[in-house]
């Protein structure tokens, strides 16, 4: 089985929509994962049948009750989050679980809470098996989540003697990406030809470098900038990155967006014949 | 005042938005501008600042004395993150995964542990005319940038009006670079995934009490701007601006070149919303 994860440094160049199509010319031989735990998009184009749904616990919280408080101040003193105010109220955003001040408290009054940071699911799609998950707004621990997505996706692909694993990422380059990436086969960047493309590029490659997976790029709306094009060839000809594919801008795409469906499902024109090549080119050969 | 520009999904057009607003409200008032997507940083790249310093942020790690040390294993229960794991003459860091919170040099009986700092990114400093521009940079293989957006936050001063570009999604970086904000301007795209996304960022919003506006990017006035359109109806939550679909507008963007610097037309749109903003701020207060 092997894993090919979709990132691309900057958010909006396409993963998702090149995903959605690889989950289909993978023909049922591919397990999903949206590990885009923030802002999971990749089950609004899968129409997906929800299996199961688990609470994802990763963290805890601090709980602080006041009548057993003396106001000593310790806790404030050493939280390094600023998480209790002048009046010893626990700000549940800034709070990050360390456990530091319940420890500490001379008079047991703070104790440390269970948080449920949000579900993951297992569902059904037309293609195959997705993981996926929605992480609850201003939660942390998104690279634990896309760890335990990943893990149940091995499992559910080793058990099914499925060939791929198929993982839609998250923007960025922090610790979701990192989850995403770290122990894969073999990464495709999208990109744009725009400054911003080429600037996140460098640094999401940079990353994948640092976890040594090998990567290829596509350029996606590759016709909307002829020179930033160009300098992205050039800039992966000099790092001896292969450019899989040049897909120009096509008005099928949005429009299988629009209607929230795979391009390779709402087209048989040039676009899917483009991420057809794309897919073969990635899946057969590797980077 | 502080705005942060945001939106649940990338690629929306959040620094197109926040570097043209800052460019067309600096002619009037003195702006900061300070972009917290430390991840993917951009906005240098349409400000064109004149960088005038580098500082290391980093956070702190443990380092233990191996003298000292007799290996009773409580570092390592203390740490919610895993970061040390003790064996029976070794203990080991994974440095990747301190969140920095000092419990096991706190606790550790024996005075072993004591932090060194270990740096994740540059905080850049400079000026893009009269802007006075700051952003984060974080070290590519960093896990954490929460820390980094925290630093950069640190520099806000009294300015007429400061200017957060936030990184995209929902989560804890963007909470930080949200944090102390008075107000908060959505970036979406009439596409379900936009929805989606924006739906997100609003409960985030509600979640933080923070005021905010919605700006619907690359309109065709379609299908999907209808839902957007009345998802913000039922939310309560006004459309300030829809910047419509622009070949002129992507070309100048993939150049690097800011629209309010170049297209009259597009200034305008940015003045206004600049404009309504402070007005939206007002009136919510």
């Amino acid at each position: 089985m092997e894993e090919i994860v979709v990132i691309s440094g900057k958010g909006g160049t396409g993963k998702t929509t090149l995903t959605a199509s690889f989950a289909v010319l993978a023909g049922g031989e591919a397990v999903m994962v949206d590990a885009d735990v923030d802002a999971a998009n990749l089950s609004l184009v899968l129409t997906p049948q929800q299996l199961e749904s688990h609470p994802f616990i990763a963290s805890r919280r601090a709980v602080l009750y006041r009548e057993r408080c003396t106001e000593c101040a310790l806790c404030r003193e050493l939280c390094r989050f600023d998480a209790i105010s002048e009046s010893y109220q626990v700000d549940p955003l800034s709070c990050e679980g360390c456990t530091v001040c319940s420890r500490a408290c001379p008079e047991e009054a703070i104790v440390m809470a269970e948080v449920v940071s949000g579900h993951w699911f297992l569902s059904e799609t037309p293609y195959g098996k997705l993981i996926h998950a929605r992480l609850e707004v201003a939660e942390e621990n998104s690279g634990k989540l896309v760890t335990l997505l990943r893990n149940r996706a091995r499992e559910l692909a080793a058990a099914e003697e499925k060939k791929y694993l198929l993982i839609d990422g998250p923007p960025g380059i922090g610790c979701p990406v990192i989850a995403s990436l770290s122990g894969a086969a073999r990464a495709l960047i999208v990109t744009e030809p725009t400054v911003a493309g080429l600037h996140d590029l460098q640094r999401v490659l940079a990353v994948c470098r640092h976890f040594e997976v090998p990567a290829a790029v596509c350029i996606n709306r590759c016709d909307l900038d002829k020179d930033n094009a160009r300098a992205i060839e050039a800039y992966c000809n000099e790092e001896s990155v292969k450019v899989a594919a040049k897909i120009p801008f096509y008005r099928e795409v949005t429009e299988a967006l629009v209607q929230g469906k795979p391009v390779v499902s709402y087209t048989r024109g040039p676009a899917a014949g483009d991420i057809v090549n794309l897919w073969q080119s990635i899946s057969a050969n590797g980077c | 005042m502080i705005i942060a520009v945001a939106s649940g999904k990338g690629g929306t057009g959040k620094t197109t938005v926040a570097t043209n607003l800052a460019l067309v409200l600096a002619q009037k008032i003195k702006v900061q501008f300070l972009d917290c997507d430390v991840e993917e940083p951009n906005a240098h790249l349409f400000l064109k600042p004149e960088l005038k310093s580098a500082e290391p942020v980093s956070i702190p790690v443990p380092q233990v004395d191996r003298e000292r040390c007799n290996y009773c294993g409580l570092c390592a229960e203390v740490c919610a993150f895993n970061a040390l794991m003790v064996g029976k003459e070794t203990v080991l860091i994974f440095e990747q995964l301190c969140h920095g919170c000092g419990g096991c040099a706190y606790f550790c009986p024996e005075k072993a542990i004591k932090e060194t700092s270990r740096p994740i990114g540059l905080l850049e400093r400079g000026a893009a005319r009269e802007i006075s521009f700051v952003h984060g940079k974080l070290n590519p293989g960093e896990a954490l940038a929460p820390p980094l957006i925290k630093a950069v936050k640190q520099t806000i001063a009294s300015f007429d009006l400061t200017i957060i570009d936030a990184p995209p999604g929902g989560s804890c970086p963007v909470v930080e670079a949200l944090q102390g904000s008075d107000y908060c301007l959505l970036v979406t795209e009439p596409t379900p995934f936009g929805l989606n996304d924006l739906a997100i960022a609003v409960e985030l919003l509600k979640k933080l009490h923070l005021p905010g506006g919605v700006v619907i990017n690359r309109s065709l006035g379609g299908r999907g701007e209808e839902s957007i359109v009345s998802y913000c109806r039922n939310e309560r939550i006004p459309i300030l601006l829809k910047m419509p679909w622009d070949r002129e507008l992507a070309s100048l963007y993939a150049r690097g070149e800011p629209a309010a610097a170049h297209l009259p037309a597009w200034g305008e749109l940015f003045a206004g919303l600049g404009r309504q903003i402070l007005e939206d701020e007002r009136r919510a207060r």
